[in-house]
């Protein structure tokens, strides 16, 4: 059944790639489609009825050399069930919406058809990459899938050939990925030389022994955890677009909306957090390089969040929500609570993919208008795409009651990403450290930012009245069904996913454990499958934080599993996710006050005094400079970077290739040159010198064999 | 059989003999013929070596289907292949036929041009079969002038200028090996390599003028060799070459000149370097691994500044040769065995890359990327199959191209980080030059006048690329047939490399203890 799931996206992308010339594009779309729709079947019932126990199915050997070895495998675990289901589900949705929103399409000729089923084999070929990712077994297999999605994400961006900001947006995507790749590939030679392996079975039973290592890294010596951590973390980086390697996210936006959905939102920007959470063992033994992932993803989730305040483009302002999101994740999985950072992850992939596919549904009726400024009043024209855009909204802003006034027993209510978002600023807060607090008060500023330009998005587009071009908005349209089941959907997973899965991510100890797998027991009690080895370590452990335990329902637990037993892998010492549960009220409530005051802020800017934004632009223009120009950030990197590179290929070339090496070696010859300029001279005068040449040739060989074998004769 | 490998090595050249002597007229049908036997005869080579693939026990690391007999003046000829030459052998013999019929369209001189590709084809299989110095050395050699020829007569307008470089440069360095192969049989007392492999060439430290050589005999044939393989390779700062010559030569040049020829520099580090010179390799090692590292870099960043499609691919290769001698100065399982994958991998994916310049060079005439822009609109068959090759070229995981890079960069970080570091940023750079080169080439609008009636690839064409596409993407996904046979003989060099490494250093500890 997993292969089954794994391989069809693989068999449609070639369906849809190279058969369509025979079967009809038409049929090539459906037959793609249809595969990930029995993806998305298999998915579900993977993930409905998985126990937690880990199952691993070895299909091909890959790279063997020496004691490195790799399979092509399938690992199926809890980490690898959700992430199965975001990425099927979204996939197949993203699938069937493709048929009405590249039904035509004005950057294609008449006649050239066949970008529609190309369009389809690519996302099939990224899912089937995305899939082979999360379900990898050891490092190399994951890159694989890592490097697949890229690939995937180049094309798609590039997919308008002809323009050439989107080929630009393509390498850019590819190249500052690969700078994330750099710290990956490293990662992966740092693991095996320590290691010996890397599956990841051998990398997490020696995680612990990894911890007490010091590997020789360039100029100093360092804790083995802490640098393959760190360099993981900066493959992550590149993935999830977080600050320093976030520029490309944007950029990507030039791809067709449907790819902004599927990879730049929902699955392949979060691989990232879903590699620091599979990797959660080491990440366990590098308290350093945790505390840096935290700082980076607060950081991140501030900045993003300042930019999107000011973006004109409705994708951008998405796009920079994404970079935003990410970062909370992030600092979830920094502060140790990978479950959490999962959570987000799942929610995150509901509502933004569909307010990106709104936001499609949005451009589509609008005949690719992309700037906000030229809509207004919408929601007449398009009322089904107002309230899946208005749910979404509801679910990123984070609406729902706060748990300090109602709560259904020990289940908040509200929507999908309150539930998620509260868990990690609580999360945040609870955990030790200055840089957590940091991250605490970044993230609720982050989430004011965010109510407003999500609430500026909806006032700006669907509120009142029209801007722009008179004619666009005469014929501004709803969109087909076919785009809108994929909304409503989503919208039901923007709703309802937070509060059905709310205890399994973020309950108790015990109901975590079970989710993920994990071997727990009772606090102070042996634990019941008897892992010898750790029994000493968890029992201490648990005596330790004996007083410190608060009881749930007269129950407490704690976790006994190794590095490895389980999805994902939590300390003894690791107490985050108890303590989030225990904050004082005003943190609870604290990011609801700043959704509510975002809120407040975007209706007073954009519905009572729509003046006030172009006099705050006025009047506080340096900061709006900054902000409406990402900070400057590709400006710098083409200062830092590009341009260098640049000229110094160009100056190696001419003056270290041409001057220095040419010149010297010719210098050097200076004696032999003239006399074969004169031969050359009489080579234009006939082939005969080429003869002659080889003859010369010839008898120097002759002379050549007569030396070696009189010294033979000796 | 007992001499098959002699029979696949000379197959060619007595073709090329019968299309000297018997082929007469320059006219349409006598070019045909040509053509045709060229190709027969390459592919009737190839079906040949299908058997020694076949018989060749890849659990024994030794020579196989060894052959040895008398030679004129007292030498001796034999042949032998082992677990690191049979597959360059067999890249040879799957990729002239190739070759042949991708200059199916050449009508000038075709008989002398396939005469030389036929000779050549013999040369570069006797190179890797030879096992013994003296035949290794005439082989090697005399590949020059095959080659010489090629880019001197086919080539483009500068070719005497670049046949002439190509020359020097890599005669010059041929020179100090020859001397270095009298030194060693003398040393020795025979030119037999198996018997070379064993031999345990001085390391004491000599002085010659006060200059106090560590490694002693060894570090100077070593330097001997050196001289002419990194020349070969080509490594930084040798290789300016390689980018002239490229340019200059036809296609059906570039892509012998790429995919196999240059091959023959690591083939030599593996075939004498490594085995009969460990100390002085080791001695060496972060030498050369940094030589590598600067090429990687280096390279790459003069092949972004390029104009000239031909030139950045030839750099891109100097690029790559990089990760190879990485690898194999690593001198570990991982290094050397990703070292002989890459030259393997690069034979398809450099040959593919110079056939793509090529389709369209034979359409229009240039290789300036600026003449170029939007081939995606009217050549779709193309733009597919130079994507699939440019991602090649990048190492995407699933092609071949992959394996070689993880493997040398693997094998290098166990034994210099910092060279392993400088190393990977050409995953960076290489991403940025092959996709802007990509770009410039195949995306956007297709606006230049002279490109409008330019026509996709042919069948003829589309034949030649898939068995390429075939490999390229089969090693990625499955390397074991590769790595299966190279491994016990790697395994076997690696483990006497660090043998003698580990028995002389006590001995350098010793000697500066004494100090």
């Amino acid at each position: 059944m997993e292969t089954i799931l794994l391989f069809a996206p693989l068999v449609g992308a070639l369906i849809a790639g190279f058969a369509w010339k025979i079967i009809g594009d038409k049929a090539a779309m459906w037959v793609a489609t249809g595969l990930l729709f029995l993806s998305a079947l298999l998915s579900w019932s993977i993930f409905l009825g998985f126990d937690g126990e880990m199952r691993q199915i070895e299909v091909l050997r890959w790279i063997e050399s020496g004691t490195l070895s790799t399979d092509w495998a399938i690992l199926l675990d809890r980490l690898t069930a959700i992430m199965l289901v975001v990425i099927t589900t979204v996939s197949a949705l993203v699938h069937l919406y493709s048929f009405g929103y590249m039904a035509h399409d004005d950057n294609f000729r008449e006649g050239e058809d066949s970008y529609r089923p190309r369009f389809f084999a690519y996302l099939s070929f990224f899912t089937f990459a995305m899939l082979m990712l999360v379900t990898a077994d050891n490092l190399v297999q994951l890159f694989f899938g890592w490097e697949g999605v890229g690939v995937a994400s180049y094309l798609l961006i590039g997919f308008y050939y002809r323009k050439p900001s989107a080929n630009a947006a393509a390498i850019k995507a590819f190249v500052v990925n690969r700078v994330g790749d750099f710290g990956f590939l490293l990662a992966i030679f740092a693991i095996y030389l320590t290691v010996d392996s890397v599956r990841f079975d051998d990398i997490f039973a020696a995680a612990p022994m990894l911890a007490e290592m010091e590997l020789e890294f360039l100029w100093s010596t360092w804790t083995a955890t802490e640098v393959i951590a760190v360099l993981l973390f900066i493959g992550a980086m590149g993935k999830s677009a977080q600050l320093i390697l976030h520029t490309w996210l944007p950029d990507a936006m030039e791809g067709p909306t449907p790819v902004s959905a599927l990879i730049h939102a929902a699955t392949m920007v979060t691989a990232g957090v879903f590699l620091v959470c599979r990797m959660s063992p080491i990440m366990e033994f590098a308290p350093n390089a945790t505390t840096f992932v935290v700082f980076l993803g607060a950081t991140t989730a501030f900045f993003a969040a300042t930019v999107g305040l000011v973006q004109n483009d409705i994708k951008r302002v998405i796009a920079y929500s994404t970079c935003s999101q990410l970062g909370y994740m992030f600092v979830a999985a920094g502060v140790g609570v990978y479950s959490v950072a999962m959570f987000h992850l799942f929610t995150h992939a509901f509502f933004k993919a569909m307010l990106f596919l709104g936001a499609g549904s949005v451009i589509h009726g609008m005949h690719h208008e992309q700037d906000m400024r030229n809509y207004g009043g919408l929601r007449h024209k398009l009322p089904y795409t107002f309230w899946a855009m208005m749910i979404g909204t509801l679910a990123i802003t984070g609406v729902g009651i706060p748990t300090a006034l109602f709560s259904l027993g020990e289940l908040p209510i509200g929507f999908a990403g309150f539930l998620s978002k509260d868990a990690i600023i609580e999360s945040a807060f609870a955990a030790p450290g200055e840089i957590s607090q940091y991250a605490f008060w970044l993230l609720v500023v982050a989430a004011l930012f965010t109510s407003f330009y999500s609430w500026r998005l909806i006032f700006l587009t669907f509120y009142g009245t029209p801007r722009g071009d008179k004619h666009t908005h005469q014929h501004a349209h709803e969109s087909p069904t076919v785009m809108l089941i994929p909304l409503g959907i989503l919208a039901l997973g923007s709703i309802f996913a937070g509060m059905i899965w709310f205890s399994s991510f973020f309950g108790h100890t015990d109901q975590v454990a079970k989710w993920y797998g994990i071997p727990y027991a009772e606090a102070g009690a042996q634990s019941d499958e008897g892992h010898a080895e750790d029994d000493d370590h968890g029992e201490a452990k648990a005596e330790d934080d004996h007083g410190e335990e608060k009881k749930y329902g007269g129950h407490h637990y704690v976790l006994t599993g190794a590095p490895g037993e389980g999805a994902i892998y939590i300390a003894p010492d690791n107490t985050v996710m108890e303590d989030a549960h225990k904050v004082p009220y005003w943190v609870k409530t604290s990011p609801f006050i700043a959704m509510v005051l975002g809120f407040a802020t975007a209706w007073l800017f954009y519905i009572r005094v729509p003046s006030l934004p172009g006099a705050f632009a006025r009047n506080l223009w340096p900061l709006y400079n900054f902000l409406l120009n990402k900070w400057y950030f590709d400006e710098i990197y083409d200062f830092l970077f590009v341009t260098p590179a640049k000229w110094l290929g160009g100056f190696l070339w001419k003056r270290g290739d041409g001057n220095v090496i040419d010149g010297g070696i010719n210098g050097l010859a200076m004696g032999i040159i003239p006399f074969f300029t004169r031969l050359a001279g009489r080579a234009q005068s006939g082939y005969l010198f080429h003869y002659a040449f080889a003859m010369v040739l010839g008898i120097t060989l002759l002379i050549t064999w007569v030396m070696i074998s009189q010294g033979g004769a000796q | 059989m007992d001499n098959l490998l002699s029979i696949i090595t000379f197959l060619p050249l007595v073709a090329a003999i019968i299309l000297a002597l018997f082929l007469r007229g320059d006219d349409e049908a006598a070019q045909k013929n040509a053509k045709w036997l060229a190709l027969i005869a390459t592919s009737a080579t190839f079906v040949l070596s299908l058997f020694v693939l076949t018989g060749f026990d890849s659990a024994d690391p030794g020579f196989q289907f060894v052959e040895e007999h008398p030679w004129l003046l007292g030498l001796t000829y034999k042949m032998g292949v082992d677990g690191i030459s049979i597959l360059f052998v067999m890249l040879t013999t799957f990729l002239m036929p190739l070759v042949i019929a991708a200059c199916w369209e050449v009508t000038a001189r075709v008989k002398e041009y396939m005469v030389a590709l036929l000779i050549l084809e013999t040369l570069m299989l006797g190179v890797f079969c030879a096992l013994d110095l003296v035949l290794f050395y005439v082989f090697f050699e005399a590949g020059l002038i095959p080659m010489f020829l090629i880019i001197g007569i086919w080539g483009g307008k500068d070719r005497i200028y670049a046949a002439f470089k190509f020359f020097l440069y890599t005669f010059l360095g041929s020179v100090l090996m020859l001397v270095a192969m009298i030194a060693m049989y003398v040393d020795a007392g025979t030119t037999d390599i198996p018997f070379l492999l064993t031999h345990q060439f001085g390391t004491e430290t000599i002085s010659i003028a006060g200059i106090h050589i560590v490694g002693g005999l060894q570090m100077l044939l070593w330097i001997a060799f050196f001289a002419s393989f990194a020349v070969k390779m080509p490594m930084w700062p040798v290789h300016t070459w390689l980018p002239d010559a490229h340019v200059q030569a036809p296609t059906a040049g570039s892509v012998v000149l790429a995919a196999i020829l240059l091959k023959m520099g690591g083939y030599g580090f593996l075939r004498f370097s490594l085995p009969m010179f460990p100390v002085a390799s080791d001695l060496a090692g972060p030498f050369v691994l940094w030589l590598s590292a600067i090429a990687i870099v280096y390279t790459s960043l003069v092949a972004l500044a390029q104009s000239d499609m031909k030139k950045l691919i030839a750099y891109s290769s100097v690029a790559h040769m990089g990760y190879v001698t990485m690898g194999i100065f690593a001198a570990n399982q991982q290094g050397v065995d990703g070292a002989i994958f890459q030259m393997l991998s690069h034979g398809f994916i450099s040959g593919a890359l110079f056939l793509c310049v090529g389709v369209i060079y034979d359409r229009m005439h240039t290789r300036e990327i600026d003449a170029y822009g939007g081939l995606v609109n009217r050549m779709p068959a193309y733009a597919t199959i130079f994507m699939l090759f440019t991602m090649a070229n990048v190492g995407l995981p699933g092609t071949s191209g992959f394996i070689g890079e993880f493997l040398t960069l693997m094998g290098v970080f166990q034994v210099n980080t910092w060279v392993a570091v400088v190393a990977t940023t050409g995953v960076i750079l290489s991403a940025a030059y092959a996709l802007w080169l990509y770009r410039r080439v195949v995306m956007g609008d297709l606006i230049k006048e002279s490109l409008k009636s330019i026509t996709d690839m042919t069948t003829r064409e589309k034949a030649i690329f898939a068995p390429l596409i075939f490999f390229t993407i089969f090693l990625g996904v499955y390397p074991a047939p590769v790595l299966d046979v190279i491994g016990p003989s790697v395994e076997n060099l690696v483990v006497g490399y660090q043998l003698a490494v580990a028995e002389f250093e006590p001995l350098t500890q010793l000697a500066e203890g004494g100090r």
